[in-house]
């Protein structure tokens, strides 16, 4: 058969060969390049040390201690909230009207383009609810941004657990709640974290919902409360990008690393744990 | 007799608390129609509505100001519009190597190679386009600035070609395997049935993916921000700095534009406009992507 598939089919099998190659040959290029510029400024100094004019002497240590703040915030609203949202919909909600709802909501909220997020963040939680330009109103807005994702990954955990268990245990005189906590819950956790940290990484990234929220692009502190202006890597990459010294590109070349191993180390873990919940599956 | 009336309680407590968490989602929607209504109300009881919509100058930061729309719509059709070029033809032909050629092993990794394109944070892509792309295409392209549209338009366009190739992938998977084996039956050639049979039935979901793409690239910001240039301009050449609807939001609070000032309100009349053409969109993918699993 292959023998005697015709010239033209064999070229239109290449070009679309090359068609999905070579965006993977851009990623390839993409974090090489970065990589050839930024590896020469990564040092335990440019961990540890403040922004500064200086390309050279300048640091990541504000904007690394505020993507930690952020994102830890950030799971500790996303988290219990997206949960509850799932546990909601999958083990209560049922085919109600008002599921549906929250349903359709909810995917057209993940359509919502993120610095649309950061206008809500900056008319709600900045201005409105008055916590300023901090680091509880960026998390927060983060929270509203990955809790689509949240949610769904959490729902889809939930799912498979096998009905047979809920059942055995409501017929073993347990409650709902009972049920929830101490069946349900469990199985799903491995899902559901898997869930949690691809959100966590997707938040770690976020720029613009950030800035159009009032996080700084010079800061020479490490915030150390919630109430406290900020910046994170994302923003202060951003600043470097917007120089037109070669010096300071080098600099973001290297906070552009540093993000990068960051999400890389998340999402293997991830990947991990999914591979373990595959391998309980039945 | 008591603990069960406790537990009850409790349990109508649980139910209210997991509610709660729920309707998160649709005090947020409600929250964002909100703030850009309210703000957008505002904005347009000092700028007329015709001035929006007439006007071709976008210059809110100037001394002679304009609040002409078209520039910052233009900027973001350009820019969209060179991100699909790039994302469709791509995507399209990938989605058929991975529905139709690849072999199992090859697919296995290719495909969640393709995923990580969408996954890389778009401040990532936009020092690519700015540092990278551009000077590339400043040497094969004469009078091509420092800040264009094309360089992150295309560098857009791979980071939106994974949803194309995914969505169409499930669509061309979805044809049934009978038209297939007819249009062999028939005699037709590979690449006929492909492209007469197949591509023509998942053409409501292909056409869907590539809604969705557009709506993405239509808001993705960062890329746009840091390499297309920040100057709201009339024009649909590729070559020239311009600024997009998202760009302009990040230059405004980039700056310290004191709150209550129409420059502020300027950021929620341009989100707005934002929010109603993404959200269009999205309803509209949506819309044929129904039409196809039902027709299944």
């Amino acid at each position: 058969m292959s023998a005697r598939r015709r010239p033209s089919e064999r070229l239109f099998r290449l070009v679309c060969l090359a068609a999905t190659a070579g965006p993977l040959g851009v990623l390839a290029w993409l974090v090489g390049d970065t990589l050839v510029d930024g590896i020469d400024r990564l040092s335990w100094s440019f961990l540890a040390s403040y922004p500064s004019r200086h390309a050279e002497q300048a640091g990541i240590l504000p904007a690394v201690a505020g993507s930690l703040w952020l994102i830890v915030t950030t799971a500790l609203i996303a988290l219990p909230i997206g949960v509850g949202a799932a546990l909601f919909l999958e083990e209560y909600g049922g085919r109600s009207r008002l599921a549906r709802i929250i349903e359709i909501n909810i995917a057209n909220l993940a359509g919502v383009p993120s610095v649309l997020y950061g206008l809500l963040g900056l008319g709600i939680f900045v201005r409105t609810l008055g916590l300023g330009r901090s680091v509880i109103a960026g998390a927060a807005t983060l929270a509203l941004l990955v809790l689509p994702i949240v949610i769904l990954a959490s729902r889809e955990a939930l799912r498979t657990v096998p009905d047979g268990l809920r059942e055995a245990s409501y017929a073993l005189g347990a409650t709902t709640f009972q049920t929830l906590r101490h069946v349900v819950l469990p199985m799903a956790l491995p899902g559901i974290l898997t869930g949690a940290i691809l959100a966590i990484s997707r938040a770690i990234g976020e720029t613009a919902p950030l800035i159009v929220v009032g996080a700084l692009s010079y800061v020479t502190f490490v915030p150390d409360a919630l109430d406290a202006p900020f910046t994170a890597l994302p923003i202060q990459i951003y600043n470097w990008v917007s120089r037109p010294q070669e010096a300071f590109l080098k600099n973001a070349a290297a906070g552009i690393i540093v993000l990068l191993a960051t999400m890389l180390v998340l999402n293997a873990a991830a990947v991990l744990l999914r591979h373990r919940l595959d391998a309980r599956k039945p | 007799m008591n603990r069960t009336t406790a537990s009850t309680g409790f349990e109508r407590a649980v139910y209210a608390a997991l509610l709660s968490c729920a309707l998160v989602s649709i005090v947020t929607t409600v929250g964002i129609l909100y703030v850009l209504a309210s703000e957008t109300v505002a904005f347009f009881t000092e700028v007329s509505l015709s001035e929006f919509l007439l006007d071709t100058q976008w210059t809110p930061l100037f001394a002679d100001k304009h609040f002409g729309i078209w520039p910052l719509v233009a900027g973001t059709a350009l820019t969209s519009s060179v991100a699909i070029a790039t994302a469709v033809p791509l995507g399209l032909l990938s989605a058929i190597y991975m529905s139709e050629f690849a072999p199992r092993r090859l697919r296995a990794v290719l495909k969640p190679g393709l995923e990580i394109l969408a996954g890389v944070p778009t401040i990532v892509y936009g020092y690519f386009a700015l540092v990278v792309v551009t000077p590339v295409l400043q040497a094969w392209i004469p009078d091509m600035a420092g800040f264009n549209a094309l360089s992150p338009g295309i560098v857009m366009g791979i980071m939106i070609l994974p949803m194309v190739s995914s969505l169409s992938e499930d669509a061309i998977a979805a044809v049934p395997a009978t038209l297939r084996e007819g249009a062999y039956a028939l005699g037709a050639t590979e690449l006929a049935t492909i492209f007469r049979v197949v591509l023509p039935a998942a053409s409501s979901g292909i056409v869907a993916s590539v809604i969705l793409a557009l709506s993405r690239a239509i808001g993705e910001t960062m890329i746009v921000a840091i390499a297309a240039g920040q100057q709201a301009r009339f024009t649909l050449d590729p070559r020239v700095p311009i600024e997009t609807m998202t760009a302009y939001i990040v230059q405004i609070s980039m700056g310290d534009t004191p709150t209550g000032t129409l420059e502020y309100r300027t950021i929620f009349a341009v989100g707005s406009v934002l929010f109603v053409l993404t959200f269009a969109m999205n309803y509209l993918s949506h819309k044929l992507r129904r039409r196809l699993t039902l027709a299944e």
